[in-house]
């Protein structure tokens, strides 16, 4: 609270993003020890939590006041006028204080308090169960075991406690691989396929530098296509592009010599690094974000920005890596440089190919805990949590967020879930909100006590559900229906439901989703109608004494009735929310659009003409 | 050379020129000698004999031709006796494989080349049926020839990529040669719709349902500003506008004639659609012709006052020029221009540039060109889509349009919508206006109608514009996919807006289709003038009675349609608009999963 000089400014203007002709709404801004709140004149708010805050800037003074623009990590941008130069300093001043915090007890985690007791906090972190994920892949197994080596974290610090290694790899083989390992990330297990038998095996470049070699990893290697009873040799995919892999042998790292390990087939497969997709990102946010944007320029920058060709990278590491276990029934070990970035993108993604189960909403947190949370992606390094080094800062995540949405938008009935709760999972991994993504790894976690300070998102999420359910999904697909995708480059669109989640204007005016989510709706109440009638007749029916009259009766009305009450239905009940004032739809609006922003045009001669601008645009935190 | 005017009747102008040795004599002999009769057998399934007892010039009062326009109905080399379609057919039937893309299995067997058609029976111990190509779609043809069997690949206007692997190198040749001719046929009367005779529709069907008298007795019942005038009925105040054609009622027929002579090509202003919510009105018409000497036209200036007057007390109007301010004054030099400010008090003019002619070509010729290179292409894709501009003009058309329902609805304006001829652009805008505002023209029947009206009716030349598609090596010369770019923008509102159009995407590709090549004579000829001269109405199919049959209609409607009296606003951001691959994409495309 200390940072807060000024907590409320009247006067304050918002304008609109696109609109070339200064279009704003006026309004009273309000600044809260954890969020900055906006009130328009229509009485909407716009809460922006301060941890979601990446840049403040102050732009030069101008006539009408001082401009203040917000970016956020959920791409939202806001562009507030604030009339008075020292009341603009004193919000940019807390601001910059509030949003980036230097210790982890500072962030919202911490004294967020959804009102829940201890147990239901604990309930609520012990929904994810990962000793139980691996129980339903099928390991420990002949083949696989649970190693208790890093059970203190003496082995790798960024590693889980549990983890999974053939059961023929003894401890002092897989302590001798960890010391010729980046970080000592070994190889372990990330994915069992039952059916195959084959496994997804996840670490980090070896120390092989130009002529280095370590038994125990060649051991541990071997053991891995063992414990694979079809097939002798295993792919090891290095998902850097070769001339990465080669410069690190410089610095004593670098990529497995086929020569030195039997049976492997080595493979590069060319997704860039951190920084890479930092500026990617960064050049894709500046192109549309421009005012007054042309086709041409959309196209141009988006392909200069190269981000949809990352995300094809990406996907298409998947797919190699689902085909390895699908096609040639082979083992597939995964690494990059640490195995906690490109690493965790395509093995989870792979993962989520290949099992069904994690197209589920409840299989997709455990894939995001196992993969993403368990392995050490450092979330709070890579989403910026604390003050740290903005070059560690890369939307690994959000792409392998991309990816699947690329999949939900390829196959429309094979997710559980739909396209509004990724988007809540990628508000939360900056919100700071839960304990789930803070800290690095699972040590540091367990060091800030998150079980006992902080709350866990998962069960929120699964209490709101109904929110985030795919209509279209169909649950009956076997349990290992692998999904294919198709990579063709005019596959890959640009998801502009991310980054213009917050610009209503952009979006499609009517949700096919929301008319099918009602339907859904409409169909479960009538079918419930249905049973009740149903058990109403049987008990009159027993009341009667004369049972065979009923019995007719409940013939003849059953099968047509629900037919004929659902078409009713539909007919009595207009879908949509209508308001006849503007004569629009769904607050569609000529003024939202910008179509050229004549309207200078039109009262230039005839200055009384007030342009009817309804701009009102619904955003919500 | 098209001051030369023909006339076709026995009581005209006596022949003056070599074309007019054929329309000498007994018009219905000319007609009926035309007729390909000697192919008449050999046609495939479907087509009957044609009904060469009826006279095509019955009606007393018969227009004159252009030289143009009679070139176009016969022909350019009209030696009818001669000119017979088995002349053209070089062979008449190979073994061949045909190649339908890489999902679908290749059919063996006897290739044949008929006057409309292509056909090719499957052996005796194949499942398929008798697969059919109308040889009119066929937009290019590239053979090849090696050792002793040759390749046809046949680039259809519906953007489809055909294989035929011939045995016979001298087959080849032959068959190749066939469809080049047979293809590139001119002559309108000879086409298949005058022969396509399928069961279950009756001729004349469907021909009625949107005649502008109709439209009119709508707006009669909400206004009683307008009249429906007859002054064009034999065509000859503007060869382009139907017989009927709505003005003010304040505004006799003489006031109109004088108005013809100061637009381009007789294109008066004319209602276009009327929108009662607001009580405001859109109009075309074609620019108005200034010249150098910014000549004016009192009647012009009249009827656009008495458009105000009709509309309601102290209503504004706006002259929506497609042409930018610099291109409208240029086009004084040719004697075309725009409406000067003083003279047209209340209306105020703005422009919006929309490309036409030869760049729209292009783009579209460039668009499919980048979707057919999809497998070698992984980085560049969006470059090239870029650079082929398509959805620039989708985005431009669209805000348009918006644009121009935006000040009916919500300044409580009249809008006249000219470019320069007024017969793509501005149709362009009248239609998509009216589709955002209208919601009757959202329905099946209601967008049926508008197509008819605004389009057909209106004096699209769909015989000039889409004589080719993408796929054609020649030079375009009067080619340009203005409507293929209102297709996309109707289907850009349709993804935005999911539930308000009735029809789907099924619909527009139909149109597309049946635009560029049909059995149906619906988008046959230029104009009504032409239409009628050939006798459309009553000797082809109308394309409504075909998609209004239930089987088709089935495959056509929108299952999430709710209706509503709204208007629909679309987004025109670049982030908002898509790619129409259901088009572009449609036979490249892999199927993807459901």
């Amino acid at each position: 609270m200390e940072h807060i000089r000024t907590t409320k400014v009247e006067q304050v203007k918002l304008l609109d993003r696109f609109s070339t002709s200064n279009k704003s709404l006026t309004g009273t801004l309000y600044l809260t020890a954890t969020h900055l709140l906006f009130i328009d004149s229509h009485q909407k708010e716009t809460w922006i939590l301060h941890h979601h805050i990446a840049l403040v800037e102050k732009l030069a003074l101008t006539t009408s006041g001082c401009p203040l623009v917000i970016q956020c990590k959920n791409f939202r941008i806001v562009h507030f006028i604030v009339p008075r130069e020292r009341d603009c300093h004193d919000i940019y001043n807390s601001l910059l204080q509030l949003s980036k915090q230097a210790k982890y007890e500072d962030l919202y985690a911490f004294s967020y308090n959804p009102k829940q007791n201890d147990l239901e906090r604990l309930r609520g972190w012990q929904l994810i169960d990962l000793a139980e994920e691996y129980k339903r892949m099928g390991v420990p197994n002949s083949n696989w075991q649970l190693s208790d080596g890093n059970r203190e974290y003496k082995i790798c610090e960024t590693y889980p406690r549990e983890l999974y290694v053939p059961r023929i790899a003894s401890k002092p083989i897989i302590v001798g691989s960890s010391k010729f390992r980046s970080k000592g990330r070994f190889p372990v297990l990330s994915y069992y396929h039952q059916n195959k038998e084959a496994a997804i095996c996840r670490c980090s470049q070896p120390l092989s530098g130009f002529s280095a070699r370590c038994l125990e990893d060649e051991h541990l290697l071997q053991a891995i296509s063992k414990a694979n009873p079809v097939n002798r040799y295993m792919y090891v995919m290095d998902t850097r592009p070769k001339l990465n892999a080669m410069a690190n042998r410089a610095a004593g790292k670098g990529y497995e010599n086929e020569d030195n390990y039997s049976n492997i087939r080595f493979q590069f497969v060319g997704i860039e690094n951190i920084h890479v997709m930092r500026s990617s990102l960064q050049k894709l946010l500046e192109v549309n974000g421009t005012k007054g944007l042309s086709v041409g320029d959309f196209y141009s920058g988006l392909e200069s920005s190269g981000w949809l060709r990352h995300i094809k990278a990406v996907m298409d590491a998947a797919i190699f890596l689902a085909k390895a276990i699908m096609v040639e029934n082979a083992s597939v070990l995964v690494h990059c440089s640490d195995g906690w970035d490109r690493t965790s993108q395509v093995c989870s993604l792979g993962s989520l190919l290949l099992d069904s189960y994690y197209r589920t909403i409840k299989g997709f947190m455990v894939l995001i805990e196992k993969d993403w949370i368990s392995f050490g992606h450092k979330f709070s390094e890579r989403c910026g949590h604390l003050d740290g080094d903005p070059k560690e800062v890369s939307p690994v995540f959000t792409q392998f967020l991309e990816c699947v949405w690329h999949l939900t938008e390829q196959f429309p009935q094979d997710f559980e879930f739909n396209e509004a709760f990724l988007l809540q999972i990628h508000e939360h991994i900056h919100s700071c909100q839960f304990g789930n993504f803070l800290g690095n790894c699972q040590k540091e976690r367990e060091e800030l006590k998150l079980k006992e300070k902080t709350y866990s998102l998962w069960p929120f999420l699964l209490d709101d559900q109904k929110k985030y359910l795919n209509p279209l999904y169909s649950s009956k697909s076997p349990k290992f229906a692998v999904l294919e995708p198709n990579t063709v480059s005019f596959n890959f669109k640009f998801w502009r439901n991310m980054y213009h989640q917050f610009d209503r204007t952009l979006h499609p005016r009517q949700s096919v989703f929301n008319i099918i989510m009602n339907m859904n709706e409409q169909n479960k109440q009538l079918e419930k109608d249905i049973k009740d009638l149903e058990s109403k007749i049987k008990q009159r029916k027993n009341k009667q004494t004369d049972g065979i009259l009923t019995k007719e009766l409940l013939h003849s009305v059953h099968p047509e009735s629900p037919t004929l009450k659902t078409s009713l239905c539909f007919k009595e009940q207009t879908l949509l929310p209508v308001n006849h004032a503007l004569r629009t739809i769904e607050g569609s609006n000529p003024a939202d659009n910008r179509y050229s922003e004549y309207t200078e045009e039109f009262s230039k001669s005839e200055p009384g003409v007030v342009s009817l601008e309804y701009g009102v645009a619904r955003m919500t935190c | 050379m098209d001051e030369i005017e023909v006339s076709l009747t026995g009581s005209g102008r006596g022949p003056r020129s070599e074309v007019l040795a054929v329309g000498g004599g007994n018009s219905c002999e000319t007609v009926r000698s035309l007729l390909p009769r000697g192919l008449l057998n050999s046609c495939p399934a479907g087509v009957a004999s044609c009904p060469a007892s009826s006279c095509p010039f019955r009606s007393p009062r018969w227009p004159r031709l252009t030289l143009q326009e009679s070139v176009l109905l016969l022909g350019p080399r009209p030696t009818p006796s001669a000119m017979e379609f088995s002349e053209l057919i070089r062979t008449g039937r190979a073994q061949a494989k045909l190649l339908r893309g890489p999902e679908v299995p290749p059919l063996h067997g006897t290739l044949c080349v008929t006057g409309h058609h292509l056909l090719l029976l499957p052996g005796p111990q194949a499942t398929s049926d008798l697969w059919l190509l109308l040889l009119r779609s066929v937009d290019s043809i590239e053979k090849r020839v090696s050792g002793d069997s040759g390749t046809i690949t046949l680039r259809c206007k519906d953007l489809r990529v055909l294989q035929l692997d011939i045995e016979g190198v001298e087959a080849t040749r032959d068959i190749a040669r066939s469809i080049e001719a047979l293809s590139s046929l001119e002559s309108v009367i000879t086409s298949f719709p005058f022969f396509y005779r399928p069961k279950g529709l009756r001729l004349g069907d469907a021909w009625h349902f949107h005649p502008p008298e109709r439209y009119y007795k709508r707006v009669a019942r909400e206004t009683n500003a307008w009249r429906l005038s007859e002054v064009n009925e034999d065509f000859s105040l503007c060869p382009s506008y139907p017989r009927a054609v709505i003005v003010p009622r304040a505004v006799d027929d003489d006031a109109l004639a004088r108005c013809a002579r100061f637009r381009q090509g007789g294109r008066f202003p004319v209602l276009s659609y009327h929108h009662a919510p607001s009580g405001t009105v859109l109009l075309r018409s074609s620019q108005p012709l200034t010249g150098p000497q910014k000549r004016h036209c009192a009647e012009d200036e009249e009827l656009l006052w008495a458009v105000l007057a009709g509309a309601r007390p102290g209503a504004r109007g706006f002259i929506l020029d497609t042409r930018s301010a610099q291109a409208a004054k240029q086009a004084r030099v040719t004697g075309g221009g725009t409406e000067a400010r003083a003279a047209y008090p209340g209306w105020k003019r703005l422009h919006r540039p929309l490309e036409r002619g030869r760049p729209l070509q292009e783009s579209f010729v460039r668009l499919v060109e980048a979707c057919g290179y999809l497998e070698q292409s992984t980085d560049c894709w969006r470059s090239r889509l870029e650079a082929c501009h398509w959805l620039g003009h989708v985005k431009e058309a669209l805000s348009t349009a918006c644009l121009a329902a935006q000040a009916m609805e919500r300044e409580g304006a009249c809008v006249l919508v000219h470019g320069a001829e007024g017969t793509d652009s501005t149709l362009l805008v009248t239609s998509l206006a009216q589709l955002i505002l209208d919601p009757s023209s959202r329905t099946v029947a209601g967008f049926q109608e508008l197509v008819e009206r605004e389009w057909i009716q209106a004096g699209h030349p769909f015989q000039l514009r889409c004589a080719h598609s993408a796929f054609s090596h020649a030079r375009p010369k009067h080619e340009a996919p203005t409507f293929l770019l209102f297709l996309d923008c109707v289907w850009q509102l349709g993804r935005q807006f999911p539930l308000s159009l009735e029809f789907g995407e099924g619909l527009l590709l139909a149109l597309f289709e049946h635009a560029y090549a049909s059995p149906f004579g619906t988008f046959l000829c230029s104009s009504e003038k032409e239409r009628c001269l050939c006798e459309v109405r009553t000797r082809t199919h109308s394309l409504w009675s075909g998609l209004n049959q239930p089987k088709e209609q089935r495959k056509l409607r929108n299952p999430l349609y709710v209706p509503s009296p709204l208007a629909i606003w679309p987004s025109v951001e670049p982030q908002s608009l898509r790619l129409w691959q259901g088009l572009f994409l449609r036979w490249t495309r892999p199927n993807l999963q459901r």
